[in-house]
C-alpha cells in the first residue's frame, strides 16, 4: 500500500510538472511538445519533494482525509485507474467546471505532455519499454476484480507464469471492462443537468472495501514489472484505427511480443547500422511475419530465413529463436510455426549447429514432458533433426553433464531427449554410452537417468526394440540389485516397458532377470514392490504356460497379500497383474477359483472402489478376464446380490461387470435360481437409477434379456411393465431411455412369441408421437421401426395406414437423429408394406422428402433415395419422377446432386424405359441446372443400370452428342461421365459402333484445362480402351504423340502413359513400324518372320 | 472452376503414378527412346509367351531357349546407341 501510495504521488507530480509545462509549450509545434514531455521525465525525480502536500499524498483509502479535502462526492479511490480516458479528457480542456472534480488530477499514465497525443503509443516514438520510473506501476486494488483476475493475480504472485489461454482471457477481460467501466464524473456531469442535483457526500460510515480478493486487482496487472512485459495500460478505442502498432508490411503485434520484437518498432536508418545489426533486424522481421502474419507473409518469410539461414548464420538464429520458444505466451500454432522455423534452419544448418545443440535442448526438453501431445510430437522431432544435424558425439557432449544434475526434472527430460537421440539415431549406437552411464559408480542419479533412458526407449519404440532386447536388459539387470531405491524402482519399471514393448515375443531376453525379480518381490515393500509386480505382470504373458504357471503362483502369495492394501497405485497394479496373470495358458481354473477368488472378491468388491474412475475401470477388466477362466455363473453368482446393492456406483459398476461377462460369455450356465436373481436385481438396479451415463444400465438389460432369450419370457410382461412405466416420466431421459430399451429387446419378445405385448408397446408408442424432446422422439420412433421390423406389416399394430400418415408432419423436423429415425422407419414401410397407404399420402411424403435431400448427414440422404426408389416402385415412376425433375430447377447444388441420385435409382427400381423418355424430353429445358442434372441422371443411371445399357446406348446418343458439343463446360464434363459408364457397361455387347461414335465426340475435349473435365474426358478414354481395345486407343494417340506443339504433345503422351501402363503387353503388335534412322535400327524385323 | 491446389493435386498423382513406370513417356521423348521402349516390351512379350517364342523358334530354326535368350541380349541396345542430341 505503502509502495502504491508513492507510486501514486510521484504520477501526480509528473503530471503537475506537465501541467506548467503545458501552458508554456502552448504555442510550440507537436514536436516540441513531445519533446517537452520526454524532457520531463527525468525531472520527476527531482521534483518530487516540494509538491509533498497533495491530496493523494493520503493514503487513498484513508475516508476521514478524503472527506476533508475533495470536492467532489467521494468514491471508492479504486475507480481512478479504469477511468482514465475520461479523466484525460478532462485534462485536455479544462473547462471551468461547477465542480472541479478531483478526477481531474488522477495521474495519467506517463508524462506524455501533448494533450491531443493518445495515452499509449504516439506515432513514432517508441513505447518506453524499460520506461523503469513512470511505467504505470499499477499497483493492486481498484476495481472488483473478475474471477479471472483474481485467479491470474494469484498466479502472477506465485511467480506462475500464465498459460496462453489465461493471456487471451486477460485480453478479452480487458477490453469488456473496458466497455463496461463505471461511468466518470464528468461523464456524469454532462448527461446529468446542472441544476437541480447535488452532488452527495458519502456517508460517514462508508469505508471502502478492502478484502484483497475484491479488491481491485489492476487490470493489467500481468503485464506488471516482474512479468518484464510493457503492458498498453488502456485500450482507447479510437486511436486503433488510425495509428498502427508496428511499422508497414509488419504483421499486428501483441503486447507480449513486444519484449522481442521491440526495435523493429524503431525506425531506424538500416544505412547507418552494423552488417550485425542489419542482419538481426532483418531475423527479426522475418520471424515476427512467422510467427503473426498471414500465410501468404508466412510462407514467403519462412522461404527466405530457410534460404538464408547459412547466411544469417547459427548464432543469430538461435539466439533470437529461442527465447521466444520459451516465452510463457506462446499459443500452440506459434510454438507449432516456430519448430517448423527450426526444423528446415536445421536442415540447412547440418554440423554448424553444433555450438548451439545444448541451447537448443535446454529450450526444447520441456516440450518433451508437456501434456499436449502435439508439443510432445513436436519436440521429439526437432531433438530427432538437431540429433541427425549434430551427430552423437555432440548429441552426448551436450547432455552428458545432464545426466546427473541434481534437478530429478532435468534429469527426466534428459531421459527422454535420448530416448528420442536413440530413435534418430539407432539405439545400437548408444549401447556403449549407456552401459557405462547404467553402470556409473559416480553417482545413483548418472544410473537412474540410464535406466530411465532404457524405459523411454522402449515406450518411443514399441516392438522396434526386440533386436536390441537382449542388450538393453543386460545393460540394466544390475539395477535390481542396487543400494539406491529410486535406481530399482525404475528398473523395475523400465523392465516392464520392454517386456510390455516386446510383447508376445523376447522372453529369453528376460532370463536373467527373473530370479532377482522373484526374489525381489519378498524382499520389497511400497513402490519398490509395486515396480517389481509390474515388471512380473508384463513378463508373465511372455512365458509358456508351464513356467507361467509356475511363476503365476510364486507371485500370486504376495499379490494376494497386497489386496488388503490401502494404497490407490498398488490397488491398481495388483488388479492389472492378476490380469495378466490370470489370462496365461498355464494357470487352472481350478487354481483361481480355490485360491485368488475369495480374496480378490473379499478385498475389491467393494463400494469404494466404484468410486474411483481408473479403479472402476480397472476391477471391471479383470473380473471379466477372471470368468473368462472360471466361468460365467461363477462370477454373476458372486457379485449378482450386489445389484441391489444401496450406492448407485457400486451397482453400476456390478450390471457393468455382468454385462461384458454375458456378453463374452453367454448365459447357459446361469441356473433357474439365479436367473431369478440376475432379472431381479437388474430390474432394481435399472429402476433405481439416477442417471445413466454412457448407458450401462440400459445396455445392460439389453444385454442380459438378450442373452436369456426364450428363458426371458416369464419376466418380459414385467419388464414391459416397467417400460411402460417410464415412458410416462417426466424427464426426457428416462423416456429416451426406456424407448431405446423398447428397440433392444424388440427382437426377444418376438421370440418369444409376446406378439401382444409388442402389438401394445406399438401402439403405446404410436401415443408418444407427439413428443416434444427431439431426442426422445427420434428413440420413439427407433423402437417404432424395430417394432415395425419384428411384427412386419401386416400384423402391425397400430395398422400401418394410421401410422404412416401420423409420421408426414414429423418429417418436417430438423433434428438429425428424429430425420434419420423416420427416414428409416418409412423407407422399411414403403420397401415391405407400401400398399396399405393411399397413392396420394406416399406423394405428399415424396414432396416433404425432398426436403431431407438438404441434410447435412450423409446416411440420411442415402436413405431418402432410397426411399424414393422404394415409393416410385410402389405407386408407379411417373408422379413420382415429375416431382423429382421438378426439382432439378432448384438452386441448390447438394439437392441437384441427391435429386439426380435419386432419378436414377427410381429408373433402376422402376426399369429404365419407365424414366428414360420423360428424362431426355427433360433436357429440353433450356435451362443449365436441369440439362446437367438430366445428364447427371444419365450418368447415375447407367452408372447402376450396367449391361442393360445396352438396350438405351443408341436412344441416349444423339443426346449426348448435343451435349459433347455444347459450349457449356459442365455439359462436356458430365456427358463425358455417362459416356464412361455407357461404355464401360456395354464392353463387349456389341455396341462398338455407338462407343465409337461417343469417342470420337468426346476425344477433342482432351484440350481441355479444367482439371475435372479432363479427369472426366481421360476416364471416358479409359473406358473406351475396356470397350474397344488397346489398340483403338494408340491408333488415337499416335498423331499426336510427336506433334510439334507442346501443348498437344503433354496431353497425347499423358493419355499414352496410361494406356501403356493398363495394358502394355497387348500394344505389341498395334506398335507402328518405324524406319531406320541412320545407324540406329528401328524396324522391328522379327515380325518379318513367318513359316 | 478448380482452384490450383486441386489441379495441382489431381495432375501430380498422376504423374506420380505414371513416373513409376519404366517404358511411360513424357512430352520431349524423342524418337529413339520411344523406338527403344517399344523394342524392349516386344521383345518382353515374345519372350513370355511361349508359343511366340516357339513361333520364332520354328521360323528361324534355333531352339525355343535360344530365342528366348538372343531376345533377351537384344533388350540390351535393341535400336543402337542413342543418336546425338541435336538430332532430334
Amino acid at each position: 500500500m505503502k509502495e502504491a501510495a508513492v507510486e501514486r504521488e510521484r504520477d501526480n507530480t509528473l503530471r503537475n510538472i506537465e501541467k506548467k509545462q503545458r501552458e508554456e509549450a502552448e504555442r510550440a509545434a507537436d514536436e516540441a511538445r513531445l519533446a517537452a514531455a520526454r524532457a520531463s521525465e527525468p525531472a520527476a525525480s527531482s521534483a518530487r519533494p516540494e509538491k509533498r502536500k497533495r491530496r493523494w499524498d493520503a493514503k487513498p483509502d484513508d475516508s476521514a482525509a478524503r472527506s476533508g479535502q475533495a470536492p467532489a462526492p467521494a468514491r471508492r479511490p479504486s475507480e481512478w485507474e479504469t477511468m482514465e480516458s475520461g479523466t484525460r479528457a478532462a485534462d485536455v480542456k479544462p473547462t471551468p467546471r461547477r465542480s472541479r472534480s478531483r478526477w481531474d488530477e488522477t495521474p495519467m499514465i506517463r508524462a506524455g505532455g501533448d494533450p491531443s497525443a493518445t495515452p499509449a503509443w504516439t506515432g513514432g516514438e517508441t513505447p518506453v519499454i524499460a520506461a523503469g520510473g513512470e511505467t504505470p506501476k499499477i499497483t493492486a486494488g481498484m476495481a472488483t476484480p473478475s474471477a479471472a483476475q483474481i485467479a491470474a493475480h494469484a498466479a502472477m504472485q506465485s511467480n506462475v507464469p500464465l498459460t496462453p489461454e489465461q493471456y487471451q482471457q486477460m485480453r478479452f477481460q480487458r477490453e469488456i471492462e473496458e466497455r463496461n467501466r463505471p461511468q466518470t464524473d464528468e461523464e456524469l456531469d454532462e448527461l446529468l443537468p446542472s441544476e437541480g442535483y447535488k452532488i452527495l457526500e458519502p456517508p460517514a460510515s462508508y469505508v471502502p472495501i478492502r478484502t484483497p480478493a475484491r479488491k481491485l486487482m489492476q487490470t493489467p496487472m500481468p503485464y506488471g514489472s516482474n512479468a518484464g512485459f510493457f503492458s498498453i495500460p488502456e485500450e482507447d478505442r479510437g486511436q486503433k484505427f488510425d495509428v498502427a502498432l508496428v511499422p508497414e508490411g509488419l504483421p499486428e503485434m501483441k503486447p507480449e511480443d513486444v519484449q522481442y520484437f521491440a526495435p523493429l518498432l524503431k525506425e531506424t536508418d538500416e544505412e547507418a547500422l552494423t552488417i550485425e545489426e542489419q542482419k538481426e533486424r532483418k531475423i527479426m522481421r522475418l520471424l515476427l511475419r512467422v510467427k503473426n502474419g498471414t500465410p501468404q507473409q508466412r510462407k514467403t518469410s519462412l522461404r527466405q530465413i530457410t534460404d538464408r539461414a547459412k547466411e544469417f548464420g547459427a548464432g543469430p538464429l538461435f539466439n533470437q529463436i529461442l527465447p521466444l520458444l520459451m516465452s510463457p505466451t506462446l499459443e500452440d500454432q506459434e510454438r507449432h510455426l516456430l519448430v517448423k522455423v527450426i526444423d528446415r534452419i536445421l536442415y540447412k544448418l547440418d554440423d554448424l549447429v553444433r555450438p548451439y545443440v545444448h541451447k537448443i535442448l535446454v529450450v526444447i526438453e520441456p516440450l518433451l514432458i508437456d501434456e499436449d501431445y502435439y508439443a510432445r510430437v513436436e519436440g521429439r522431432e526437432i531433438i530427432s533433426n538437431v540429433a541427425k544435424a549434430a551427430g552423437l558425439a555432440t548429441m552426448i557432449a551436450a547432455m552428458r553433464p545432464d545426466i546427473d544434475n541434481v534437478d530429478e526434472y532435468v534429469r527426466n527430460t534428459t531421459a527422454r531427449a535420448f530416448a528420442v537421440v536413440a530413435q534418430a539415431l539407432g539405439v545400437q549406437s548408444l549401447l556403449p554410452f549407456l552401459k557405462a552411464v547404467c553402470q556409473s559408480k559416480k553417482s545413483w542419479q548418472a544410473r537412474h537417468t540410464g535406466i530411465k533412458i532404457v524405459q523411454q526407449i522402449a515406450i518411443l519404440h514399441g516392438c522396434a526394440v526386440l533386436p536390441h532386447l537382449k542388450s538393453l536388459v543386460d545393460i540394466i539387470e544390475n539395477g535390481l540389485g542396487d543400494e539406491n531405491q529410486k535406481v530399482r524402482t525404475i528398473t523395475a519399471l523400465s523392465i516392464a516397458a520392454l517386456a510390455e514393448a516386446a510383447t508376445p515375443y523376447g522372453i529369453e531376453s528376460f532370463d536373467n532377470v527373473l530370479k532377482p525379480l522373484w526374489k525381489g518381490i519378498r524382499a520389497h515393500r511400497g513402490k519398490v514392490l509395486a515396480a517389481f509386480l509390474k515388471a512380473i505382470g508384463f513378463i508373465i504373458p511372455l512365458m509358456d504356460a508351464m513356467y507361467a504357471n509356475y511363476y503365476t503362483r510364486e507371485v500370486m502369495v504376495i499379490l494376494i497379500r497386497e489386496f488388503a492394501t490401502a494404497d490407490e497405485e498398488m490397488k491398481k497394479i495388483t488388479l492389472k497383474v492378476v490380469k495378466q496373470c490370470v489370462a496365461t495358458d498355464g494357470v487352472e481354473p481350478e487354481y483361481i477359483r480355490a485360491e485368488v477368488m475369495p480374496e480378490f472378491f473379499k478385498h475389491f468388491w467393494v463400494r469404494r472402489m466404484a468410486l474411483d474412475r481408473r479403479n472402476y475401470q480397472q476391477l471391471v477388466e479383470t473380473t471379466l478376464e477372471v470368468s473368462l477362466k472360471v466361468g460365467a455363473a461363477e462370477i454373476i453368482g458372486r457379485i449378482v446380490e450386489d445389484l441391489k446393492d444401496e450406492s448407485e456406483p457400486y451397482r453400476r459398476m456390478v450390471m457393468e461387470t455382468i454385462t461384458k461377462v454375458i456378453e463374452e460369455l453367454g448365459t447357459a450356465d446361469v441356473d433357474t435360481r439365479m436367473e431369478e436373481l440376475l432379472i431381479d436385481g437388474m430390474l432394481y438396479a435399472f429402476q433405481e437409477q439416477t442417471s445413466d451415463e454412457n448407458d450401462i444400465m440400459l445396455k445392460g438389460v439389453g444385454t442380459i434379456v438378450n442373452a436369456l432369450g426364450l428363458r426371458a419370457k416369464p419376466y418380459l410382461p414385467q419388464i414391459c411393465g416397467t417400460i411402460k412405466w417410464r415412458m410416462n416420466n417426466k424427464s426426457a431421459d428416462i423416456r429416451e431411455q426406456a424407448a431405446d430399451l423398447i428397440s433392444a429387446i424388440a427382437p426377444v419378445m418376438r421370440k418369444c412369441e409376446e406378439e401382444q405385448l409388442l402389438g401394445h408397446l406399438g401402439v403405446v408408442l404410436y401415443e408418444y408421437l407427439g413428443e416434444e424432446y427431439p431426442e426422445v422422439l427420434g428413440s420413439i420412433l427407433g423402437a417404432l421401426k424395430a417394432i415395425v421390423s419384428v411384427q412386419g406389416m401386416t400384423r402391425m399394430t397400430p395398422p400401418i395406414k394410421d401410422l404412416l400418415p401420423r409420421l408426414t408432419p414429423i418429417l418436417k423436423n430438423r433434428h438429425e437423429k428424429v430425420q434419420e429415425n423416420t427416414i428409416d422407419l418409412i423407407g422399411r414401410i414403403a420397401d415391405r408394406g407400401a400398399e396399405y397407404v393411399a397413392a396420394r399420402e406416399w406423394m405428399r411424403i415424396c414432396f416433404e422428402l425432398l426436403e431431407l435431400l438438404k441434410a447435412p448427414k450423409k446416411a440420411i440422404r442415402r436413405a431418402t433415395v432410397n426411399t424414393f426408389g422404394y415409393i416410385a416402385k410402389a405407386i408407379g415412376p411417373q408422379d413420382v419422377l415429375a416431382t423429382l425433375l421438378n426439382n432439378l430447377k432448384v438452386q441448390e447444388r447438394q439437392m441437384r446432386v441427391c435429386t439426380t441420385v435419386a432419378i436414377a435409382i427410381v429408373a433402376e427400381t422402376c426399369a429404365p424405359f419407365t424414366v428414360l423418355p420423360a428424362l431426355m424430353n427433360e433436357y429440353r429445358v433450356p435451362e443449365l441446372n436441369v440439362q446437367n442434372g438430366v445428364l447427371k441422371s444419365l450418368a447415375f443411371l447407367f452408372e447402376y443400370i450396367g449391361e442393360m445399357g445396352k438396350d438405351y446406348i443408341y436412344a441416349v446418343t444423339p443426346l449426348l452428342e448435343d451435349a459433347l458439343m455444347d459450349r457449356d463446360l459442365v455439359h462436356r464434363q458430365t456427358a463425358a461421365v455417362t459416356v464412361k459408364h455407357l461404355a464401360l457397361g456395354c464392353a463387349g455387347l456389341g455396341c462398338e459402333d455407338a462407343v465409337t461414335h461417343l469417342i470420337n465426340y468426346t476425344w477433342p475435349n482432351v484440350f481441355e484445362p479444367s482439371p475435372h473435365v479432363i479427369n472426366a474426358v481421360t476416364e471416358a478414354i479409359e473406358a473406351a480402351r475396356v470397350a474397344l481395345g488397346p489398340h483403338f486407343v494408340l491408333a488415337y494417340t499416335l498423331q499426336g504423340l510427336f506433334h510439334p506443339a507442346r501443348k498437344v504433345r503433354d496431353i497425347y503422351w499423358k493419355i499414352y502413359n496410361t494406356l501403356y501402363i493398363s495394358s502394355e503387353d497387348a500394344l505389341v503388335p498395334a506398335y507402328p513400324a518405324l524406319d531406320d534412322d541412320g545407324p540406329n535400327t528401328y524396324r522391328r524385323v522379327e515380325l518379318d518372320c513367318f513359316v | 472452376m478448380a482452384s490450383a491446389a486441386d489441379r495441382l493435386n489431381i495432375t501430380s498423382q498422376l504423374e506420380h503414378l505414371q513416373s513409376r513406370h519404366v517404358g511411360t513417356g513424357h512430352p520431349d521423348a524423342t524418337r529413339h527412346e520411344w523406338a527403344v521402349n517399344i523394342h524392349r516390351d516386344s521383345y518382353a512379350s515374345y519372350v513370355s509367351h511361349h508359343p511366340m517364342a516357339m513361333y520364332f523358334a520354328v521360323a528361324n530354326g534355333e531352339s525355343v531357349g535360344r530365342m528366348k535368350y538372343e531376345f533377351t541380349q537384344k533388350m540390351l541396345l535393341p535400336c543402337g546407341l542413342p543418336p546425338d542430341l541435336e538430332e532430334e
